[in-house]
């Protein structure tokens, strides 16, 4: 689009279409943002594991239809019958051995990244969906509507979240997908509630809302429209914390064989442990790689949460 | 002060029922129940079944039940657990508490204490590979898959250097022909370690008082001597060799979880360390001139200390879902451990007590925490 010049006008504004300055102004805060979460080399070592782990997973499909031999190296079905015992240690065909049913490890780690970023993905979508709704409207309409929901927000942070997981374990199928969602429920409804809305609180009182309301905006115009994108920077942080923790409890649930995903870092353990090759230490194979993957993954975004944090909270940057 | 607090016991009681509640319907909800898992040989008839589900109470509808075992509850009656029936919840819970509380409440002092000094440091000289180097060492523990992390410290010290037991709670082989049961040596343990604690403490405080020159050897005192009152207590003590014995199961698990709520403690006051030393006041202490220890440590440290607080006290309730955990790796048998065997054979008022207990000890810490805040910042108060 071109500007376009009024006839009469002797100053000449540019017309620029809305969302463009919107894609503008965003673009410009994101790159200062950017350069800030650039400077902690914290942020970037963390980001740069998670993008290790990305390409980790992306190959697994690419490598299973070039170079793998489906019948042999499938992460759940796969059988090597050319090795006489299993689990076998690692060599040039299975770069991490085999597992004592005779599946590649290395097969599973990759096939199982894919799903441990799924899960975090959408527990932390869950979460921040809740946590950010229900912070702002409890934070805007307070009274009774605010007393409820804090208290519901208490209850939900006061379960503990290990031994209600294990009882859900009983009620039902928790696969990949339940699992995600339960998790991003409880936390969305409990803790990250919590402090969304204490910061809901401080930007309700800003001029700008009290402007949309003097232009008659209804109140969830003002809720969705001026309350939730000033909430979503301390959103996107608690996404990342919540990702790192949905990874550790499914890894953790998975251990204890209360889930019922097909393949996961946790249940690669759980298949070490059922079978007695747990405090084996001469079979390594079998529980290193997995433990490192979870501890790495769920560091790398601790790490890239704590460096966002210093960009999300003037108080811990450096100037 | 007292209505605040008559308010707070309204709401505790008013959430914990809503707690026992939600709870209840939850493990209702599970298919099947501990008859199915007590009469799972074919030779017994389906009679016997029915029989032994209305002996159980299983019988009635969920919100009778519900109804009456709150009624109980209220009367101090919990109940007598099903699987180990008829042994009583209470009992069950007087055995394992303790010894899930001793492990986290060492290993949480512990590390809070250290995590909080280094923390302070590190936030004090910000930048540089030191701090890079330790957040991410301590990010990789406090992130650390824990049954991993609980297996290498067995690895490590149980099997290459057979430092420490790699689990359970006791060698049997010591106890064959001891006169007491285990739980009374560990009483007494805690308890003797208790009052030791607390003449340490009582010492550390009286001797910040007295002049500066002194204080160094006053201290030490007050740490050395009740130590060595309490290793000499033990040694006299008939039951020396047995509360041994105990301890050095007691490592292992304690160390474990030391590292890993130590990484979590450093994080957390680095951060709130830095957030308090943006405030005003930090600017005007320095601005009288005082010097930067005392700014550190008297000014910013007593304020950044508040999300430790929270975090030591939470430690607490968060006993049970670590328990479940570290219970499992070290065969610890405490109160996770029992939670997580009754859970999977739906012992219901086994699972209920223990999340009842846990969930009173929540709101309790809840209570003490907000309580504690007035203290350590003066800025806070109830009305």
């Amino acid at each position: 689009m071109t500007a376009t010049t009024p006839p009469d006008a002797t100053i000449t504004i540019p017309e620029v279409p809305l969302w463009r300055a919107r894609l503008q102004m965003g673009l410009s805060s994101l790159r200062s943002s950017w350069a800030m979460f650039a400077e902690n080399p914290i942020g970037i070592i963390g980001l740069a594991v998670i993008i290790f782990y990305g390409l980790f997973a992306a190959a697994h499909p690419v490598l299973m239809s070039t170079v793998w031999d489906r019948k042999v190296y499938d992460p759940v079905n796969g059988f090597d019958i050319e090795i006489a015992f299993h689990p076998s240690s690692p060599s040039l065909r299975h770069p991490l051995g085999t597992d004592v049913l005779g599946r590649d490890v290395l097969s599973q780690l990759m096939f199982s990244t894919r799903y441990e970023f799924a899960l975090g993905m959408l527990a932390a979508l869950a979460t921040s969906i809740v946590a950010t709704t229900i912070g702002a409207v409890s934070a805007y309409y307070g009274g009774v509507i605010d007393l409820l929901l804090m208290r519901l927000a208490d209850l939900v942070y006061m379960m503990p979240l290990l031994p209600i997981l294990i009882v859900l374990g009983a009620l039902m199928d928790i696969g990949m997908i339940e699992l995600a969602i339960v998790l991003g429920l409880l936390f969305g409804f409990g803790g990250t509630a919590i402090v969304v809305k204490s910061q809901a609180l401080s930007v309700k009182v800003k001029p700008f809302i009290e402007a949309a309301r003097i232009a008659g905006g209804s109140d969830f115009h003002i809720i969705f429209k001026h309350l939730v994108p000033n909430l979503l920077p301390i959103s996107l942080l608690y996404m990342m914390f919540t990702v790192n923790t949905a990874i550790a409890y499914e890894a953790i649930l998975s251990f204890f064989g209360l889930t019922t995903i097909t393949m996961s870092w946790g249940l690669m353990i759980n298949v070490t442990q059922v079978f007695g090759y747990l405090l084996r230490f001469d079979t390594w194979w079998l529980l290193f790689p997995a433990s490192i993957a979870i501890t790495t993954l769920c560091a790398a975004f601790y790490l890239v949460g704590r460096a966002l944090d210093e960009v999300v909270n003037p108080r811990l940057r450096r100037r | 002060m007292w209505r605040f607090l008559g308010q707070r016991f309204l709401q505790m009681v008013i959430t914990l029922f809503l707690f026992q509640a939600a709870t209840y319907f939850l493990i209702d909800a599970q298919p099947g129940d501990i008859a199915d898992l007590l009469t799972l040989d074919p030779n017994i008839p389906p009679s016997e079944r029915q029989r032994l589900r209305a002996e159980l109470g299983l019988d009635r509808p969920p919100v009778e039940r519900f109804f009456k075992y709150i009624g109980n509850f209220y009367q101090g009656d919990m109940g007598v657990s099903f699987q180990e029936y008829p042994k009583k919840v209470i009992d069950i819970i007087e055995e394992r508490l303790p010894r899930t509380l001793v492990l986290f409440l060492s290993a949480n002092l512990v590390s809070f204490w250290v995590g909080f000094v280094t923390g302070k440091i590190l936030a004090w000289r910000r930048g540089g590979w030191v701090e890079y180097a330790s957040t991410i060492t301590g990010v990789i523990l406090y992130t650390v898959f824990l049954p991993w992390f609980g297996l290498m410290m067995i690895w490590l010290f149980a099997v290459t250097i057979d430092l420490f037991p790699a689990g359970k709670f006791l060698s049997p082989i010591n106890w064959l022909t001891a006169p007491v049961n285990a739980n009374y040596i560990f009483i007494r343990m805690t308890i003797s370690t208790f009052i030791a604690l607390i003449v340490i403490f009582i010492g550390t405080v009286l001797s910040n008082r007295i002049e500066s020159r002194y204080r160094f050897g006053a201290r030490l005192v007050s740490f050395i001597v009740p130590l060595a009152g309490l290793l000499y207590y033990w040694q006299t003590s008939e039951f020396g060799a047995l509360a041994w014995d105990i301890t050095s199961h007691l490592v292992l698990p304690v160390l474990t979880l030391t590292l890993y709520a130590y990484a979590g403690t450093m994080l957390i006051t680095r951060t709130s360390m830095l957030e308090t030393l943006r405030e005003d006041f930090i600017f005007t202490a320095r601005a009288k001139g005082l010097p930067e220890k005392v700014v550190r440590d008297k000014h910013a440290a007593r304020t950044a200390l508040l999300p430790v607080w929270t975090g030591l006290i939470f430690s607490l309730p968060a006993a049970l879902s670590g328990g479940i955990i570290t219970e499992t790796i070290f065969s610890w048998p405490g109160i996770g451990l029992a939670y997580l065997q009754a859970a999977v054979v739906e012992d219901i008022p086994v699972v209920m007590g223990i999340l009842t207990i846990i969930g009173i000890l929540t709101l309790v810490s809840h209570l003490i925490a907000d309580i504690g805040y007035a203290f350590l910042d003066p800025r806070i108060r109830y009305n």
